[in-house]
């Protein structure tokens, strides 16, 4: 491969990493900080990515919109999209543990593909939006990759600092004694269902500003355009591997298993024909697994959870029930 | 429309549907109650179990239902072997990481079934199936065995639960954990039998929900959702509450056809778990809310 390929090729690996280290960041101030456990990345992912094209994109027939306004206003449409999705069920659920989340997120994403799906005044039905705006995107190609890699990160890291500070920030100090203890949480009068509903919306705003950059670099979004079980385990496997509690974790997950996981595909891709599809439920399979072991013999990931001061006098990880 | 087109096209067809919901519901609902986690790989596990009966079904050249206990002490097996080598180190863990680690399971179940038999539908016998008539009912023989086995295999473990021995340790287990193990249960074998039994039961979903429509490897991941909205709607830890709970669950995706459009059918399981969540957590058969 030529140098400028190798390059471009770089830009678009930084760019996904970017991407999912947002998502990653979402999911850890859901299960990092507060212990919620979210199975429908994928649901909030394209309701953000959705939002934003309907937002952005000039006029069309067929569907509502596009209202042709700016990439700034799509994403922060998207952002607010999909926290408005997650408050009602983050309402219904929280009140109770977090296996119940677990299953009505499932469903929510469900939910969202069927109305993605069979909604074309919406989202345009199978075909997907097309000619979403890219901001610098009439650049020549190299040259774009890198003023959109810039945005991605210039995003990724303003969303860093915020949740990082919030995490060192008595709110975060907060969401962690929730999570390890709910039950004293309460008795010092914190509103535990109220403060679970704020981090699951938080991280679900993040998801969706995830979808909506992956659309407006893609320039299109259709259904098939992410893979839900997929892409949501991924965002999993990125936190777990990298850190829950720790935000560099979350990005430095999301690096490491990115890298992994398009190795590998370009690998299983050089395969026969014959071969490749069934090497690409292999990769699935190790993917799975990878999980199991981190969670067997390395259940704080790549960089712990930061704690200072006192150590939890409480031995970590043993059920309050 | 009449009541006999009411009951051929919604309700029989829901009955049967509701039946394959609620053998893997009672699994569901036993490792809800007992384990005390939501097991996301439920549905894949059927999945697995739906496709062992079509390997012995095509290598043995047996009928379908004759694979079925073959599929069922298979899926049973693989079931005890996934929780011992997965699950079962998670114990003193928060159990929301063991619902994480199932979601995994979920996703390495399915890429067995996908690599080993492929991502074609198949079937397990080929061509199309009259139903016989029954006084103006139309009934096809696979709906009757189907509904059949389900009240077998659930009045079945109901007998066992109340009156057997082990049966009544699960139910301590389920009651009153701490209580049960210090009179001297032993936990390791009722976590055993539990896994037996989900398998079990999740392997006859996977099956029935083979012979009545196709067998696809994303069949057990879209039961899910129903599954548990069944257990729940039933409330966690009842058997019988897991069995209505998937009748209902049955009847009504098949009934929402008339009010709803027909894609949204899946949303149906979805809108009965949140209602249910709203209304009344225990379920209707006062269950536990964990």
């Amino acid at each position: 491969m030529e140098f400028l390929g190798l390059v471009n090729y770089a830009l678009f690996m930084a760019i996904f990493i970017g991407i999912y280290a947002l998502l990653a960041l979402g999911l850890n101030i859901q299960w990092g900080f507060a212990g919620l456990f979210n199975a429908g990345i994928a649901g909030f992912f394209a309701v953000g990515a959705y939002t934003s094209a309907i937002l952005t994109t000039p006029a069309a027939d067929g569907r509502i919109g596009g209202f042709d306004q700016n990439f700034v206003v799509g994403w922060i449409g998207a952002m607010l999209a999909a926290a408005l999705v997650a408050w009602p069920i983050g309402k219904i659920c929280l009140r109770f543990r977090s296996d119940y989340l677990a299953i009505a997120s499932i469903g929510i994403a469900e939910i969202i593909r069927l109305v993605i799906k069979s909604e074309p005044a919406l989202t345009n039905g199978a075909r997907g939006i097309s000619n979403i705006p890219r901001p610098f995107g009439d650049l020549g190609y190299t040259e774009s990759q890198v003023a959109y890699l810039i945005i991605v990160l210039v995003v990724l890291i303003a969303a860093y600092f915020l949740v990082e500070r919030q995490f060192n920030a008595p709110w975060g100090r907060m969401m962690r004694a929730i999570r390890d203890n709910e039950g004293a949480a309460k008795a010092m009068g914190k509103d535990v269902e109220f403060r679970r509903l704020e981090a699951f919306i938080f991280g679900s705003a993040l998801m969706g500003l995830g979808g909506a950059i992956f659309a407006h670099f893609n320039r299109s979004i259709t259904p098939e355009a992410i893979d839900p079980m997929v892409a949501t385990f991924l965002v999993w496997i990125m936190l777990i591997l990298g850190g829950s509690g720790n935000n560099r974790g979350a990005i430095l997950g999301a690096a490491v298993v990115w890298i992994i996981w398009s190795v590998s595909e370009i690998a299983t891709d050089r395969l026969p024909h014959e071969y490749a599809v069934q090497a690409k439920y292999i990769r699935l399979f190790l993917i799975g697994l990878m999980l199991q072991l981190v969670l067997r013999f390395r259940p704080e990931g790549l960089l712990p959870e930061p704690l200072r001061g006192d150590q939890r006098t409480t031995k970590p990880g043993v059920d309050p029930n | 429309m009449d009541l006999f087109e009411l009951l051929n096209f919604y309700v029989i067809p829901g009955i049967v549907l509701g039946s394959i919901y609620a053998l893997g519901a009672v699994g569901i609902t036993l490792i809800f109650a007992i384990l005390r986690y939501a097991h996301l790989a439920h549905g894949d596990l059927a999945t697995l179990g739906a496709f062992i009966a079509l390997a012995a079904v095509t290598s043995l050249g047996i009928s379908p239902l004759a694979a079925l206990p073959v599929a069922i002490l298979a899926t049973a097996a693989i079931a005890v072997g996934i929780d011992k080598v997965f699950y079962n180190h998670l114990r003193e863990r928060p159990k929301i990481v063991t619902v994480m680690a199932s979601l995994g399971i979920a996703l390495m179940v399915r890429s067995v079934v996908q690599v080993v038999w492929g991502v074609d539908t198949q079937t397990y016998t080929r061509g199309i199936v009259r139903p016989d008539d029954y006084f103006g009912l139309r009934i096809r023989d696979r709906e009757i065995y189907t509904v059949v086995a389900m009240v077998l295999l659930v009045g079945g473990l109901q007998l066992f639960l109340t009156r057997s021995k082990w049966g009544k340790a699960m139910r301590a287990m389920s009651d009153n954990p701490n209580l049960a193990l210090l009179s001297g249960i032993d936990n390791k074998k009722v976590v055993m039998l539990t896994w037996v039994i989900a398998g079990g039961l999740c392997a006859a979903a996977g099956f029935f929900l083979g012979l009545n429509t196709e067998l696809k490897s994303m069949m057990g991941w879209h039961m899910l959702l129903p599954m548990f909205a069944a257990a729940i709607l039933g409330g966690v830890g009842r058997v019988e509450g897991a069995v209505l709970g998937g009748l209902i669950v049955g009847i009504a995706e098949e009934l929402s056809v008339l009010v709803i459009p027909s894609e949204y059918k899946a949303a149906m399981a979805f809108a009965i778990l949140l209602f249910m969540l709203i209304v009344r957590p225990t379920g209707l058969l006062k269950g536990k809310v964990l």
